[in-house]
């Protein structure tokens, strides 16, 4: 007689899991109270929060925006919380009053505009090269006219000057162009190159100063000196970044080649500016760069920074995209070669592609360093934000002013930087076309 | 029938230069060559040119003329009427001092905030990302200032620990003062000292080493190389015996009885800073400026340094700490045997980069006025005697040298510890 047996025939269903290990008790629990010394953990941070932002909030809401002087903010201060330190309330009137300066220096304030359009214009021509799957191709036309707008925008002045340098581009485009069919891309280069220069040199001066004397088309021009405040540090990041990009790239295809010597000139220049802070740079921009150039040479001590910046960011980015080169596989160049691609051919169409691939975030790191590092100009005198800073506490109405300039500075510094570095992330998702 | 004829003989052409390619690097070669002799003579040309008319060719002897100016922080005797050649090895001496402090603090809060970001404490990992992203996101030069003016603003008056009602107070059981002129800290005395050896004779670069120091350098050292051998000793033991002797104490004990007892002869004991007056008196005073600096320099550095730690633990593969466990090995073994020399590999050259940007940073010490190499060489130096060209061009061959010495040992640290392929 067989013996009765129970022997479950379907699946039980699914239980609910316990209470305490999800929801946002599960969550509290994983994640804040796992262990003791992790509730413990849990705790003094909180009681830490709980003490910066109970000293920050109300420094920063409880505040006063209208006053002309810090003595004025005093007064409101007492009157509004009565026992109360003055430090305990932020003084944003300064802001208030001197944002303006802090953003543009002493630009005069009628032609904010030319700044305000820059800017905009400059995010333009970015986007076909940022975003350049969402806009359309044709943006391509700003970025390639902006180089040359953007300074006469700036500083204003007779607009044949850049339209001359454009033309110099021009000519050596054609000049390529034609001559490369005739005697070999190699030869079209090097006349073409010569054919700018001379431009530059000898005729483009001539004919705009002959331009501007018969059609005086142009618009107010402004000093270097009246540049400052964040549009300064902005000019010269966005100047250096710019510039440094190709300059490094030529630099690291340099220090990776077998010519001797070409390599040797690009290791020398690399490691030298490296190897020394950039304020020395700056020091050689504002005392010793006229020295090294012919005599009589005098030109502003914007363009002179500019200049070193530049040098300097582009030594940092060489080693970048060295490192970006030497990650890339063997099998990838010798690919390149093997279909008749020569040297150029295989740089632009197998090897940088991939290389400023893979260098991406040390590229935006190095960006980020520029930008931050524009600063520095404040110790040679100009007038960035820091220096303002310092100006506006020489002023006797704003005498003692420290934090809210600080806390100001150091917001619009933190807002262009770390979008900077989200930037970055984005990209590398975008282009990362391994499957891990 | 055709017959198989030579190829034609190759006569040379000028065209080859460029489109053959036996001879087109050979070309590149020269041209560039030749380009970069002609813009390096230019420079110099025209440098020689301008400063044959200013009037001041290049030469060094404004190092020998005495500096005039006082540097209030230094670790050798100085006065004004020293040289400028003296006044530059004091800043030089002072930017070591900063770099060396900043780099060690970094280190520590950098390994520490880098560990804490893996945290499975969601709170404190947010804390820690918030810290990083806050220090690496503003320019160092802002953080400097800022803590300078806290330093000044935020702090105490040393006239606020005078009296019975007095509203600040010292900390470490009245042994450090925290003022807004500085920190003042205990500082290390000798009631029978040995005396001094002074060397290099009244030269700019004489030096004074006390010889209490060298003394107890050098019974620490023995000390050391004692225990050193006692732990080879317990090696060699466990190897033929498999047993380990139980030495620490004995290493312990090696290191420090020896130079207690000789501090104790020496008569060491600390000189506490006390308020006499209207300011501190004794103990060593460490002025605001380098107080900023150091400050500001680790915590942005830290910043950057918990970001490659974090990388670096992240690098080594679970597997790895797996293995090991199935080796039979035990947690601590473990992180000292297995993942922690590869994390090293992995976190050690960034980390070296960052000490030498920490030490090129803390050239902005000319923003806290703290005398540095670029303080006085590039500074008042360069300031007072108009020579641009001298300066700079030692300030650069100082940063270079200690620029290249650094690379020398993290190229020998990679070699070291580079893996062997195959």
């Amino acid at each position: 007689m067989a013996e009765k047996s129970f022997v479950r025939m379907e699946m039980l269903p699914e239980q609910a899991p316990p209470a305490s290990s999800v929801g946002v008790i599960g969550w509290v629990r994983a994640n804040l109270f796992s262990s003791w010394f992790n509730s413990i953990l849990t705790v003094i941070s909180i009681y830490f929060i709980w003490r910066v932002l109970a000293g920050i909030l109300p420094w920063v809401f409880l505040s006063v925006w209208d006053a002309d002087s810090l003595a004025g903010c005093r007064e409101v201060i007492a009157a509004n919380w009565p026992g109360a330190e003055s430090a305990e309330h932020a003084c944003w009137a300064v802001i208030n009053e001197r944002w303006l300066q802090l953003l543009y220096g002493f630009y005069p304030p009628e032609l904010y505009w030319r700044p305000n359009l820059a800017i905009i214009l400059l995010f333009v021509a970015l986007a076909p090269v940022l975003f350049a799957d969402r806009v359309p191709r044709k943006l391509l036309y700003v970025t390639m006219v902006y180089p040359f707008l953007m300074p006469w925008l700036l500083w204003g002045g007779t607009i044949w000057g850049p339209l001359m340098a454009a033309a110099g581009f021009v000519i050596g485009f054609y000049v390529i162009k034609i001559l490369s069919d005739e005697i070999g891309a190699l030869s079209a280069m090097i006349v073409g190159v010569l054919a700018t220069v001379t431009w530059w040199l000898g005729a483009g001066p001539a004919v705009a100063d002959a331009l501007s004397g018969t059609l005086p088309i142009g618009i107010e021009a402004v000093e270097s000196r009246k540049f400052g405040g964040f549009m300064l540090s902005v000019l010269i990041g966005v100047v250096a970044i710019g510039v440094s990009l190709p300059i490094g790239i030529v630099l690291a295809l340099g220090r990776q080649s077998d010519l001797l010597i070409v390599k040797g000139i690009c290791v020398g220049f690399i490691e030298f500016i490296r190897g020394v802070p950039l304020i020395t740079l700056l020091f050689v921009a504002s005392t010793l760069l006229n020295i090294f150039l012919p005599p009589g040479t005098n030109f502003d001590i914007i363009l002179r920074v500019m200049i070193m910046v530049t040098l300097f960011a582009a030594a940092y980015m060489a080693e970048v995209i060295r490192g970006g080169l030497a990650a890339l596989p063997k099998g990838q160049y010798e690919g390149a070669d093997s279909l008749g691609l020569d040297y150029w051919q295989s740089q632009r169409l197998i090897i940088m592609p991939q290389a400023l691939k893979i260098s991406i975030p040390g590229i935006v790191s190095t960006f980020i360093g520029i930008f931050k590092d524009t600063t520095l100009v404040s110790i040679i005198g100009l007038l960035d934000p820091l220096g303002l800073a310092n100006a506006i506490r020489a002023d006797a109405a704003w005498n003692g002013v420290y934090w809210e300039l600080f806390a100001f500075i150091a917001l619009l510094f933190f807002v262009f930087c770390f979008s900077m570095s989200r930037y970055s992330m984005y990209l590398e998702r975008k282009l990362q076309t391994d499957h891990r | 029938m055709t017959t198989l004829t030579d190829p034609p003989k190759e006569s040379f052409r000028l065209s080859m230069l460029i489109y053959d390619t036996r001879y087109r690097s050979m070309t590149i070669q020269v041209v560039a060559m030749f380009g970069f002799m002609l813009l390096a003579a230019w420079l110099i040309n025209n440098t020689i040119t301008n400063l044959n008319a200013l009037g001041k060719p290049v030469e060094f002897g404004f190092l020998g003329e005495p500096a005039s100016y006082d540097i209030n922080q230094r670790l050798l005797d100085y006065t004004s009427r020293d040289t400028h050649l003296r006044a530059s090895l004091l800043g030089l001496l002072n930017t070591l001092v900063v770099a060396a402090l900043g780099c060690i603090t970094a280190t520590i809060l950098g390994v520490l905030i880098g560990v804490l970001r893996l945290s499975n404490n969601w709170i404190v990992a947010r804390i820690m990302t918030v810290y990083i992203e806050m220090f690496r996101n503003v320019p160092v030069l802002l953080w400097i200032v800022l803590v300078m003016a806290f330093l000044i603003e935020g702090l105490p008056a040393p006239r606020e620990f005078r009296g019975d009602d007095a509203t600040a107070s010292m900390i470490l059981n009245e042994t450090v003062a925290i003022t807004n002129r500085g920190v003042y800290v205990p500082e290390f005395l000798f009631s029978r000292p040995l005396g001094d050896i002074s060397l290099l004779g009244t030269s700019s670069l004489r030096f004074d080493v006390s010889l209490e120091l060298i003394v107890l350098v050098l019974v620490f050292a023995a000390g050391l190389y004692v225990s050193g051998r006692i732990g080879r000793y317990a090696d060699r033991t466990q190897e033929q015996t498999g047993e380990r002797p139980v030495v620490w104490y004995w290493r312990l004990a090696v290191v420090v009885i020896p130079f207690a007892i000789v501090s104790w002869m020496l008569g060491l004991h600390l000189g506490y800073p006390a308020l006499k007056g209207f300011n501190f008196q004794g103990g060593t005073h460490l002025r605001n400026s380098l107080i900023a600096l150091w400050l500001a320099l680790s915590l942005y550095t830290a910043a950057f340094i918990a970001e490659i730690v974090r990388a670096g633990i992240l690098a080594i593969s679970k597997g790895q700490t797996e293995a090991a466990g199935a080796l039979g090995l035990r947690p601590n073994r473990i992180m000292s045997l297995v993942v922690l020399p590869q994390a090293l590999r992995v976190i050690i050259p960034p980390l070296i980069s960052n000490y030498l940007n920490l030490t090129k940073n803390s050239s902005l010490a000319i923003a806290v006025g703290y005398m540095d190499i670029t303080g006085t060489l590039g500074g008042i130096t360069m300031n007072q005697t108009g020579r641009e060209l001298e300066s700079i061009l030692l300030l650069m061959a100082v940063y270079l040298t200690i620029s290249l010495s650094i690379s020398v040992v993290m190229n020998w640290y990679n070699n070291k510890v580079k893996l062997v392929e195959r």
